[in-house]
């Protein structure tokens, strides 16, 4: 049984293993200079005011190739789990059913569920083999652009912990690739032909993977709550819609790396401010300083909502057991399927 | 000693169509078995039943005592070679041997590498590129040499030129005689079986119309010709399968347990084409077949 998944999966498994080279040469290719540029930034001993030093050197990789590379490497991360529930998953078993070879396989002295299983399990392992080297290149690849961002306080490279980086680092992405692959093996043993079982692979492991950071994600773990006096002159926007007269105010923050999930200002009722506005933010003559003046005199507050960065790895795991349970409840529905339904 | 197949009862439906109605079987071992009947009467539902590959929807079926895949033990005393001979287009000869190999524990491997030798397949070609005769051939081998009790052959020689049929059938022949072995195989071609079986069932329009061994069959069923008489005064002993009449004349085909006495009438053998057109035509007009002749029906139906 072994030997047959094994040359049956040979091609792929050569495949994976041939890109997985590419990826690594690349990334050898320019990971050392990375390194050694961080190094030389001096950011690695920086302990406070490093802002100024993490914004110079990333200001230093943009326009290089390993800007390129650092996104690369996230399209990639976020690729790899679909195209091994397309390509690995979707033909495993209807392949064999438009081929008319599990009449073949599922005489032979092995029941058809040990068949499912051992193919499930020894293709999943390769999965999780595959992406799970794939991520942990990249991640120590990129390390010095994530530190340096953590650092530099808000930026794109900020937010690893909420999408679309999260799904591209740590383990997450073996979770997703685990998922994908059961989930294109049930739709091959549901539907029986591989085209339609990949394009119904392809839409459902693409709607889990939009709906997940909005729905689930931010709620895994409580998000933490702070309020915070609102300060004007500080403010990142101030909104005023001329014919209601309402005013929207979004104050600044400061939690480096956190996930911010929602960010209001409220009264001190507690009501969410939305003015109205004064004469002095609607009449043109007036300064905008005497608006900020009025919005400080209100007492408004700021409450926020957020996941902080310390919480990555615990999120991480919780994403990849969910994922896991439901790569694992998948296989078993086609286990089940198979057994059950018969030809 | 356990029967081959014991069907009770069995039928599988498809949606609202009945594929295999009321099904009742008991086939002895160590028989080569016929299953015959035209296309789309459900002679592969039922190899497929008898194999595992499908569940019946109603009644119960046993294949050498136990219920058809059920366990490991089960799957190995059947070899079971599908239609259109099913193999992997990307695998070679020798890598489907070692497949085979490694998922049958009763394997007898040297066995399979001289059939091979002999059919004269190179064991690195690809499956894919052999041709439908030697690919029937490879399937065989594979379905032989895992040392079944029972081998179910579905329509196994429906796409082969005339050689490839008779060397088919020779290995097939060869190998029931080496091993204790029982054969069931269906066509739709009675010619396909003539030579090679000894049970028949013949199957139309999803039912079992008559089972039994061939010496027998052809033993009770007796082709009289004699003065015209209605079919329902004969003797209740004798049964009319199929009749046909000409002003003066009837020619009936009678199954009978005793041999045809009546001094007015004279009865020959048949064999076993005719008898199962019979069959088919009576199944088909409904019972007992009023067309014209026996013989243009005959001849109808090996268009």
């Amino acid at each position: 049984m072994i030997w047959l998944s094994w040359r049956q999966f040979r091609t792929q498994a050569i495949v994976a293993g041939a890109a997985l080279v590419a990826v690594a040469i690349a990334l050898l290719a320019t990971g050392p200079h990375l390194a050694a540029m961080f190094d030389n930034s001096g950011l690695a001993t920086c302990r406070t005011g490093c802002a100024t030093d993490a914004n110079n050197f990333i200001n230093q990789v943009r326009g290089t190739n390993a800007d390129l590379i650092f996104f690369g490497g996230i399209i990639l991360l976020y690729l790899v789990p679909a195209l091994i529930g397309l390509f690995w998953g979707a033909p495993m078993v209807a392949r064999e059913f438009e081929a008319g070879t599990f009449r073949l396989a599922w005489n032979q002295s092995v029941t058809r569920s040990r068949w499912v299983a051992v193919k499930l399990g020894l293709i999943s392992l390769a999965a999780l083999a595959t992406t799970g080297l794939l991520s942990l290149m990249i991640s120590l690849w990129s390390g010095p652009l994530y530190q340096a961002a953590q650092k530099a306080g808000q930026n794109t490279f900020n937010n690893k912990i909420g999408p679309p980086l999260f799904g591209a680092t740590g383990i997450a992405p073996v979770g997703y690739a685990a998922f994908a692959f059961a989930l294109g093996v049930t739709a091959g043993v549901l539907i029986r032909r591989t085209i339609p079982a990949m394009a119904v692979t392809l839409v459902i492991f693409a709607a889990v993977q939009i709906l997940m950071p909005i729905l689930i994600q931010p709620h895994l773990i409580p998000p933490v709550q702070a309020t915070a006096p609102f300060n004007a002159n500080q403010a990142n926007e101030i909104m005023i819609t001329s014919p209601g007269n309402t005013i929207t105010v979004v104050g600044n923050y400061s939690h480096p790396g956190a996930w911010i999930l929602s960010n209001k200002t409220i009264t001190p009722s507690g009501r969410v401010f939305t003015g109205p506005a004064a004469r002095a933010c609607t009449s043109s003559s007036a300064a905008p300083q005497q608006c900020s003046n009025w919005l400080n005199s209100l007492h408004l507050r700021q409450l926020i909502s957020y996941q902080p960065a310390s919480r990555f790895w615990p999120l991480q795991w919780l994403e990849l057991g969910i994922y896991l349970v439901l790569a694992v409840g998948l296989g078993w529905l086609s286990v089940w399927q198979v057994r059950r339904r018969r030809a | 000693m356990t029967a081959a197949i014991e069907a009770r009862g069995l039928g599988k439906q498809y949606g609202r169509r009945w594929a295999l109605t009321d099904c009742t079987l008991s086939i002895p071992a160590g028989h080569v078995v016929g299953l015959v009947g035209p296309n789309g009467a459900g002679k592969t539902t039922l190899i497929n039943l008898s194999t595992g590959m499908l569940a019946p929807t109603a009644g119960s079926i046993a294949v050498l005592g136990k219920q058809p895949a059920s366990d490991p033990g089960q799957l190995a005393k059947v070899g079971y070679v599908a239609q259109d001979t099913p193999t992997y287009s990307g695998m070679s000869v020798e890598d489907h041997l070692r497949f085979v190999a490694h998922m049958n524990p009763a394997w007898d491997n040297g066995m399979a590498v001289k059939r091979v030798q002999q059919l004269g397949l190179d064991l690195k070609q690809k499956a894919g590129k052999l041709s439908g005769g030697q690919r029937a051939q490879l399937a065989l081998t594979l379905a032989i040499a895992k040392r079944p009790q029972l081998l179910m052959l579905d329509e196994p020689i429906a796409s082969l030129d005339p050689l490839a049929r008779r060397e088919f059938l020779q290995i097939l022949m060869e190998a029931t005689a080496e091993q204790e072995l029982s054969v069931v195989m269906s066509s739709h071609l009675v010619a396909d079986l003539e030579r090679v079986a000894d049970y028949l069932i013949v199957l139309v329009a999803s039912r079992v119309q008559i089972a039994g061994e061939v010496d027998n069959l052809l033993a009770t069923h007796h082709l009289v010709t004699g003065p015209r008489r209605d079919p329902d005064a004969l003797p209740l002993s004798q049964r009319v399968i199929t009749a046909s009449h000409t002003d003066r004349q009837s020619t009936m085909l009678v199954r009978s347990d005793e041999p045809v006495v009546d001094p007015s009438w004279s009865a020959s053998q048949i064999d076993l084409e005719d008898l199962v057109l019979a069959y088919m035509g009576q199944a088909r007009d409904g019972s007992p077949g009023m067309t014209d002749q026996v013989g243009t029906k005959v001849l109808e139906e090996k268009r």
